[in-house]
């Protein structure tokens, strides 16, 4: 058991750091976060600079594009990448982590050369159609439906949560074309390119006043039938087999950022005063600072856990599951911190006394999108019970 | 990197719970409490596996193996609540001549600043072992002036309080305190990693058997919502104790002095928060002395002060922190 970086892994370090240092200066300033184009630009920008440089698809088959790292080194790039002051996958999200590989496991030939190459330089930005307004833990229960027409799927319903639906070329939408099969059986994955006639996206505010989200409202939308993935029907499992694929280093990035914000409150809890001293006097405060500390460093020791044994081969510990159960909890609580240090400044979206209070109070709120987000905590709970206690399931 | 058991290390484990499980069952566990009950035969076969000395040079007698090993080793014997001062032997094999081989039972105490110097296990050991910031002392346990208590919480950890300690000349210094304060802490925070699983295994297996409304306990979802974060302070906790041994084997891997008191932090909460929910899953069986839950918390609170205490670690981590 090692921490420290093999010979190999090392030299691989310094040639992202050396890359890295050159190429993230490069880069226009951060946009303002609520500029969804502004947004795509930058985000889209930063992937070509990588796929120039062949770290595109770092941890996909180089035949079908990508550097084909191992996931040791995967976790290296974005450790570099962060401490470089990167932009994190952003706007890529889906095509990167979910689409691509989907489509490299079930995708045809065709659907390769269409789609890969555009993921990885950037060009093709993809959003995820899966959840619906009654169908969000239970996937399954969904009833946006896609007939048959000659060569065509019609494409009729509603999808939520659709992450940067607004910038989005294409879309990973799940249909159901079979209403009399069992629910899981009469699923299709289609790709749908959102410029296709009968797509309306509506934004969807969050409690965070930001439209990360939106809603898309599908009225007869023509989708040839080449664009389906895998069999008619056989949709469950084909969105299935790649859910894996953004285990492990899927939150790297994320964590990167609740790190930083950690870090950042210890600077304002020591530049705000308090009756006596600053915050940061407070033995309760410097406590659960402390304590957030040792469960920040205690998940990144559990994702290189997960690393080391996707790279055996093995299972990785509890999944997702466990690590988005913790993950969110201390989001949460980081969140509590900071409410607790701000105090009254905590009442403002805008930065109060040249510190960035404002991002503090927006950590706190998205607390709820860790532990609501792809499925809530409570399903992440019943996932580890019954799958990994091996507790029976609940009477249905 | 390769953050992952090895074979090797997987056998090592497998090993020492099968010894575990075969020579130290409940009931060994719990006759090792009663006065007169520390069987030194015993104690001996654990030595003679070499448990002690896993990370003991080959020279000085031992196995030769990583830090990380032995914390390997704690966990597991956490998990069994194999009885008796196994951090003090694990410190003293190789410093305190007869502790590797079974034949000197040591104590050991880290001089408290304020309040009464408890200490476990000087009731049944030959030597008692104090540090403090200047070194490390070694006393025969016979003259030390010592009140043994007659219901320590933990009916298998006696305890003693000591009235007095008698003046010896330090050997070893500062730095050998150091080290030894470390690594004490993390091998009881192992302990406490093995101890939260343990006790997680028992709950599970009881809601699996046990029936209420027609249904076992384990389908429903307010125990199912308990038993996953067991799981999951587990596996965070096992995370942090892993990452302090690697890093107590490889400095520049990261802060030693950091990850053992994180390392603290975790463990202290899966061991307690996990062995209170094993009580409560027991429902009323859990509130009484024949199931072994209770077993588990008083364990844990026996092991999350050694060689410091959950507030104490977290306040050392912020003192790392520079914002």
């Amino acid at each position: 058991m090692q921490l420290r970086d093999s010979e190999a892994d090392a030299d691989f370090r310094a040639r992202a750091r050396a890359w890295l240092a050159d190429a993230v200066p490069t880069l226009a300033p951060e946009p303002d976060p609520t500029d969804w184009p502004a947004r795509r630009t930058r985000d889209t920008q930063w992937q070509r600079l990588l796929f120039d440089a062949g770290y595109a698809g770092i941890n996909w088959p180089a035949e079908y594009g990508g550097r084909g790292a191992t996931p040791t080194e995967h976790l290296i790039f974005l450790e570099e990448a962060n401490r470089a002051g990167a932009p994190d996958v952003g706007v890529g999200f889906v095509g990167q982590m979910h689409a691509g590989p989907t489509l490299i496991a079930e995708g045809t030939p065709e659907q390769q050369d269409h789609h890969l190459r555009g993921i990885l330089t950037g060009d093709h930005v993809w959003c995820q159609g899966f959840s619906e307004p009654e169908a969000g833990s239970d996937l399954a229960s969904l009833r946006t439906r896609a007939v048959r027409d000659g060569d065509h799927y019609v494409i009729s319903g509603q999808k939520i949560w659709t992450s940067h639906a607004q910038v989005a070329d294409y879309c990973e939408m799940l249909v159901r074309t079979d209403p009399e099969a069992p629910k899981h059986k009469g699923i299709t994955w289609l790709i749908v390119p959102m410029d296709t006639p009968g797509i309306e996206v509506r934004p969807l505010v969050t409690v965070q006043g930001s439209a990360e989200f939106a809603e898309l409202f599908l009225d007869e939308v023509r989708v040839p039938v080449t664009n389906r993935v895998g069999a008619e029907n056989d949709g469950w499992r084909v969105a299935n087999v790649t859910l894996s694929f953004e285990r492990g280093t899927g939150f790297v990035g994320e964590m990167l950022e609740t790190t930083r914000l950690h870090g950042e409150l210890v600077r304002i809890a020591r530049q705000t005063p308090r009756a006596s001293g600053t915050a940061w006097d407070d033995v309760g405060l410097r406590r659960e600072f402390g304590a957030l500390a040792a469960e920040l460093d205690a998940l990144w020791a559990f994702t290189k856990r997960n690393v080391s044994a996707g790279e055996r081969g093995g299972i990785p510990i509890s999944g997702g599951s466990g690590f988005k159960l913790a993950y969110g909890a201390l989001v949460h609580r980081l969140g509590d911190l900071a409410l607790r240090v701000l105090d009254r400044a905590s009442l403002s979206f805008d930065d109060i006394g040249g510190l960035p209070t404002g991002a503090q109070v927006h950590g706190k709120l998205h607390g709820f999108g860790v532990s609501t987000g792809g499925g809530t905590s409570q399903i992440q709970q019943n996932i580890l019970a019954e799958r990994v206690l091996g507790l029976p399931r609940e009477a249905r | 990197m390769d953050f992952a058991l090895s074979d090797d290390q997987r056998d090592l484990t497998d090993m020492i719970r099968r010894f575990a499980d075969d020579r130290f069952p409940t009931e060994t566990v719990r006759a090792f409490g009663e006065p007169g009950g520390f069987d030194r035969a015993r104690w001996g076969e654990l030595a003679a596996l070499g448990t002690f000395g896993i990370a003991l040079p080959e020279d000085d007698g031992g196995v030769g193996l990583p830090v990380v090993d032995m914390v390997l080793v704690h966990e597991t014997l956490g998990g069994a609540l194999t009885p008796g001062p196994l951090v003090a032997a694990s410190l003293l094999a190789g410093l305190v001549p007869g502790v590797l081989e079974g034949e000197v039972v040591p104590a050991i105490v880290d001089r408290p600043t304020h309040g009464p110097i408890v200490v476990e296990h000087l009731r049944d050991a030959d030597v008692l072992v104090v540090v403090d910031d200047d070194g490390l002392r070694v006393l025969p346990a016979a003259a030390v002036t010592a009140r043994h208590i007659d219901h320590p919480t933990d009916p298998a950890t006696p305890v003693s309080v000591v009235e007095a300690l008698p003046d010896e000349a330090p050997i070893g210094g500062a730095a050998l305190v150091a080290r030894l304060r470390l690594l004490g802490s993390l091998y009881a925070s192992a302990q406490l990693v093995g101890n939260s699983e343990a006790s997680t295994t028992l709950a599970v297996e009881y809601a699996k058997e046990r029936h209420q409304f027609g249904r076992p306990i384990g389908s429903f979802q307010g125990l199912k919502h308990l038993l996953a974060d067991c799981l999951v302070r587990t596996e965070v906790a096992r995370s942090s104790v892993w990452a302090a041994g690697v890093i107590a084997d490889e400095p520049e891997a990261g802060d030693l002095a950091r990850a053992v008191a994180g390392a603290r932090v975790l463990a202290a909460k899966a061991g307690t928060e996990n062995a209170k929910t094993g009580i409560q899953v027991h429902g009323g069986m859990g509130f009484t002395w024949e199931v072994d839950a209770h077993l588990f918390l008083k364990r844990a609170w026996v092991l999350e002060t050694q060689f410091g205490d959950p507030d104490g670690a977290a306040e050392a981590v912020a003192d790392t922190l520079v914002g």
